[in-house]
C-alpha cells in the first residue's frame, strides 16, 4: 500500500513533484474566497472550456457583481466589469458592434434573478448570441448570506432566519425554466460543482453552449449550482451534499433546452 | 453645400452619424423618442445598430457595453428617463467609458440632474446645451469629440423646442482634431497575453499588473481627473451688448434664444441691456460671466424652472445685485413647451429688473 501517504509520522522520504499545472487564463496568486466555495471551479471550467474550444483570442467576460467579481480582475481575460444585475445588456452593446467575438457574462443568483431579471429575460427573447452563466448558490454570500431569489423554501439565511416559507417569503424562481420556452434560446442547461463528475458534466454543457454561440444560434445559458457554506451557516465538508439535497431537488441538474434537439423533434414531427 | 430644412430631432441624428456614431439604444419618452425614431431610420443604412431597450436601464447598459468595443455610441432620454439611468451613468464615469447622453429635457427643471450629475459618486459630465438647430449639429458631434479625448460621458442638453423646430442647416462631419487611438478599447485579443484589457468602474486593473490600483486609490485618480477635465475644457459662452450693460440677462438653452431676441430689440430701443448664454453648463463659464457682467449694476436669470442656473451665474458674478425673473410654465402634457415663453413676457419681465434699478439723481 506505498501510494497511501502515512500523515501520523514524519516522511520516510523527501516529497516528489508528481504533477505540476497552472490553469489557463487564470492570473497567478490566490483568490480570497472562502474555502468550500464553488465558484472557483465554476469559474475555472469556464475559462478552460474557452482555452480548450481556442476562443481565447476573441473572448471577453462581462462580470456582474458578488464574491465572483474578483475574478474580473483576476482572469487573463479582457473583461468588462458591470453593475449588479446589468451584464446581459453591456454584452447585448458589445456583441452587435463585435459579432465575431465569444462574449459571456457571469453573474450571480441575486445579480441575475433578483436585480437584473429583466435584462437577462430580455437578452434572451432577443436571442442575442451571447452566454450567460449563472453562479447559484441560493444565496447573497457577498453580503453576508441572505435571501435571494433563488433561495429554496426552508433554507435559512440572515434574512429568512426561520427557513424561506412561501407564505412569507414568497416561491423561489426557476431561471433556467422560465428562459427555456423563449424563441430566441438556443440553449439553457444545469450543472453544478459539488462532485467531480458534475464538475465534467457542467463543462461539457459550457461547451455545448460556446458551440452554439460560436454558430450564431441565439441565447445561451448555463446555470450551475455552486456551495456556499459561509451563507448557507453549515460545516464546508457538508456543502456538497447540501447542494444535493436542498437546492438541486429545486433547480434540478440537466439539459432543459437544446435548440438541435428541438429541431430534430420538430422534423420527426412535421415527417409523421 | 447641401443646405437643408431639417427638423431639430432629424438634424441632431443626422449630425451624430455624421460624427460616426454607429450604435444607439433608447425608450421612447418625448422629445427624446423624435431622435430615437430618426437613428432607427438612420443607422441600418451605415451599418450601425440602433436598439429596442426594453428600459432606460439596459439602453444606457447597451451603450455602455458598445462604447467600451471602442465604436462611438449614444444613448439618452428625458429626464425622468435620465433618473433611471443615473447608477450607470456614474458608474461608466468611473469606467472611463466615452458616450454620448442626449438630455432632451422636458423644460429647465433638470439643470441641477445634468450639471451636478444625478447619480452617485464624485464624477462629472461635459454638459453642453446649444441654442438652435444650427449650433445643435455643432454641439452633438463636438460631443462625441470630447467624450474620446477625455474618455468621459458627454451630455447634450436638447428641448422639446429644440427637437421640433425646423431649421435650415448643413450638416456634415466635423473635424475637431485627432483623439488618441483607443487602445484600452475591448476585443478580446489580448485575452491570454498576459495583459489582458479590462474595463472597469472598480478596480481596472489586472491582478499582478505593473501598477495595481485598489479600488479607493482609483477613485482618487477619478477625482484628478475632474479637475483635471475642469481646467482643460474650454468653457464656452456667447455675450452680447455687454461692455456697457447697465442690466445683464442670462439664459441657456432655447428660451436663451427668446432671451437674445428681445435684449436686441431693448438695445434698439436705446436701453442698455447686456445678454449672456452659458453654451457649456460644466465646466461653466464662470470667467466668462464674471467678465460680461463688470458694468452691469444688475444680472437678472431667466429660466424656466424655479431658478438653478441662477445658482451658478450668482457664484460667477460675485458681488453684483442679482434677482431671478424666471419661472416654471409648462403645457398640458408636461413635455416642456412654456406658454410663458414669449417676446412680451420675457421683455415685460427685463423692463421690470431696469426700472428697479435706482436712478441716480443728479
Amino acid at each position: 500500500m506505498n501510494h497511501i501517504v502515512r500523515t501520523d509520522l514524519p516522511p520516510d522520504q523527501p516529497a516528489k513533484l508528481i504533477d505540476d499545472f497552472a490553469p489557463p487564463l487564470i492570473l497567478p496568486g490566490a483568490h480570497a474566497l472562502c474555502a468550500g466555495c464553488g465558484e472557483p471551479a465554476a469559474m475555472r471550467s469556464v475559462v478552460e472550456i474557452i482555452d480548450e474550444m481556442g476562443l481565447t483570442k476573441r473572448s471577453v467576460a462581462v462580470f456582474g457583481i458578488g464574491c465572483y467579481t474578483m475574478f474580473s480582475w483576476g482572469l487573463d481575460m479582457e473583461v468588462m466589469q458591470a453593475l449588479h444585475g446589468r451584464a446581459p445588456s453591456l454584452a447585448t452593446g458589445f456583441k452587435r458592434v463585435k459579432p465575431d467575438s465569444i462574449v459571456f457574462t457571469v453573474q450571480g443568483d441575486g445579480d441575475m434573478v433578483n436585480e437584473g431579471l429583466q435584462e437577462v429575460i430580455h437578452s434572451a427573447a432577443r436571442g442575442e448570441n451571447i452566454t450567460c452563466v449563472l453562479l447559484n448558490n441560493g444565496v447573497f454570500g457577498e453580503t453576508g448570506g441572505h435571501m435571494t431569489a433563488t433561495t429554496v423554501l426552508g433554507q435559512r439565511t440572515k434574512t429568512s432566519l426561520e427557513g424561506r416559507n412561501a407564505a412569507t417569503h414568497g416561491y423561489p424562481i426557476r431561471i433556467a425554466e422560465m428562459l427555456a420556452p423563449l424563441e430566441g434560446v438556443a440553449y439553457v442547461a444545469r450543472g453544478a460543482t459539488n462532485t467531480v463528475g458534475m464538475v465534467w458534466k457542467t463543462r461539457r454543457m459550457l461547451q455545448r453552449a460556446f458551440e452554439l454561440q460560436q454558430a450564431k444560434a441565439g441565447f445561451t445559458f448555463v446555470e450551475i449550482l455552486t456551495m456556499c457554506p459561509t451563507g448557507w451557516f453549515i460545516e464546508t465538508g457538508e456543502a456538497p451534499d447540501y447542494l444535493a439535497e436542498k437546492l438541486a431537488s429545486f433547480h434540478e441538474i440537466g439539459v432543459i433546452k437544446d435548440v438541435a434537439d428541438s429541431k430534430a423533434s420538430e422534423a420527426q414531427t412535421e415527417s409523421a | 453645400m447641401t443646405v437643408r430644412l431639417l427638423e431639430g430631432s432629424e438634424a441632431i441624428a443626422e449630425a451624430m452619424v455624421a460624427a460616426g456614431c454607429r450604435f444607439f439604444a433608447g425608450y421612447p419618452m418625448t422629445p427624446f423618442t423624435e431622435v430615437l425614431e430618426q437613428m432607427a431610420a438612420r443607422l441600418p443604412s451605415v451599418g450601425g445598430v440602433c436598439m429596442n431597450a426594453e428600459s432606460e436601464l439596459e439602453a444606457v447598459g447597451m451603450t455602455w457595453g458598445a462604447a467600451a468595443a471602442g465604436v462611438r455610441a449614444a444613448t439618452g432620454s428625458v429626464g425622468q428617463g435620465l433618473s433611471l439611468m443615473q447608477e450607470s451613468l456614474s458608474e461608466m464615469t468611473f469606467a472611463r467609458v466615452p458616450a454620448v447622453i442626449l438630455n432632451m429635457a422636458r423644460g429647465q427643471g433638470d439643470y441641477f440632474q445634468a450639471t451636478r450629475g444625478g447619480g452617485h459618486g464624485d464624477y462629472r459630465h461635459i454638459v453642453l446645451a446649444p441654442c438652435d438647430v444650427r449650433e445643435a449639429v455643432e454641439l452633438v458631434q463636438l460631443a462625441f469629440h470630447l467624450a474620446d479625448e477625455w474618455r468621459n460621458p458627454v451630455m447634450f442638453m436638447g428641448d422639446y423646442y429644440l427637437a421640433h423646430v425646423q431649421e435650415t442647416v448643413e450638416v456634415k462631419r466635423i473635424d475637431f482634431g485627432p483623439v488618441a487611438d483607443k487602445t484600452w478599447a475591448l476585443d478580446g485579443s489580448t485575452s491570454g497575453s498576459g495583459n489582458a484589457r479590462i474595463v472597469s468602474p472598480i478596480v481596472p486593473t489586472k491582478r499582478g499588473a505593473g501598477v495595481y490600483l485598489n479600488y479607493g486609490q482609483y477613485l482618487e485618480t477619478i477625482g484628478e481627473r475632474v479637475r483635471l477635465m475642469a481646467e482643460g475644457v474650454t468653457p464656452m459662452v456667447e455675450t452680447l451688448y455687454c461692455e456697457d450693460a447697465e442690466l445683464v440677462v442670462a439664459a441657456y438653452g432655447t428660451p436663451a434664444r427668446i432671451v437674445r431676441y428681445v435684449v436686441s430689440q431693448l438695445r434698439a430701443e436705446g436701453l442698455k441691456v447686456g445678454f449672456v448664454r452659458p453654451i457649456t453648463l460644466w465646466p461653466f463659464p464662470e470667467e466668462a460671466v464674471f467678465k460680461a457682467t463688470r458694468s452691469a449694476r444688475k444680472v437678472v436669470v431667466y429660466e424656466l424652472n424655479t431658478g438653478q442656473m441662477f445658482d451658478d451665474i450668482r457664484l460667477a458674478v460675485r458681488d453684483r445685485d442679482i434677482r431671478f425673473i424666471g419661472g416654471v410654465s409648462y403645457d398640458l402634457d408636461g413635455f416642456g413647451i412654456a406658454p410663458a415663453l414669449t417676446p412680451n413676457n420675457v421683455a415685460l419681465r427685463i423692463r421690470g429688473a431696469l426700472n428697479s434699478i435706482p436712478r441716480e439723481v443728479a
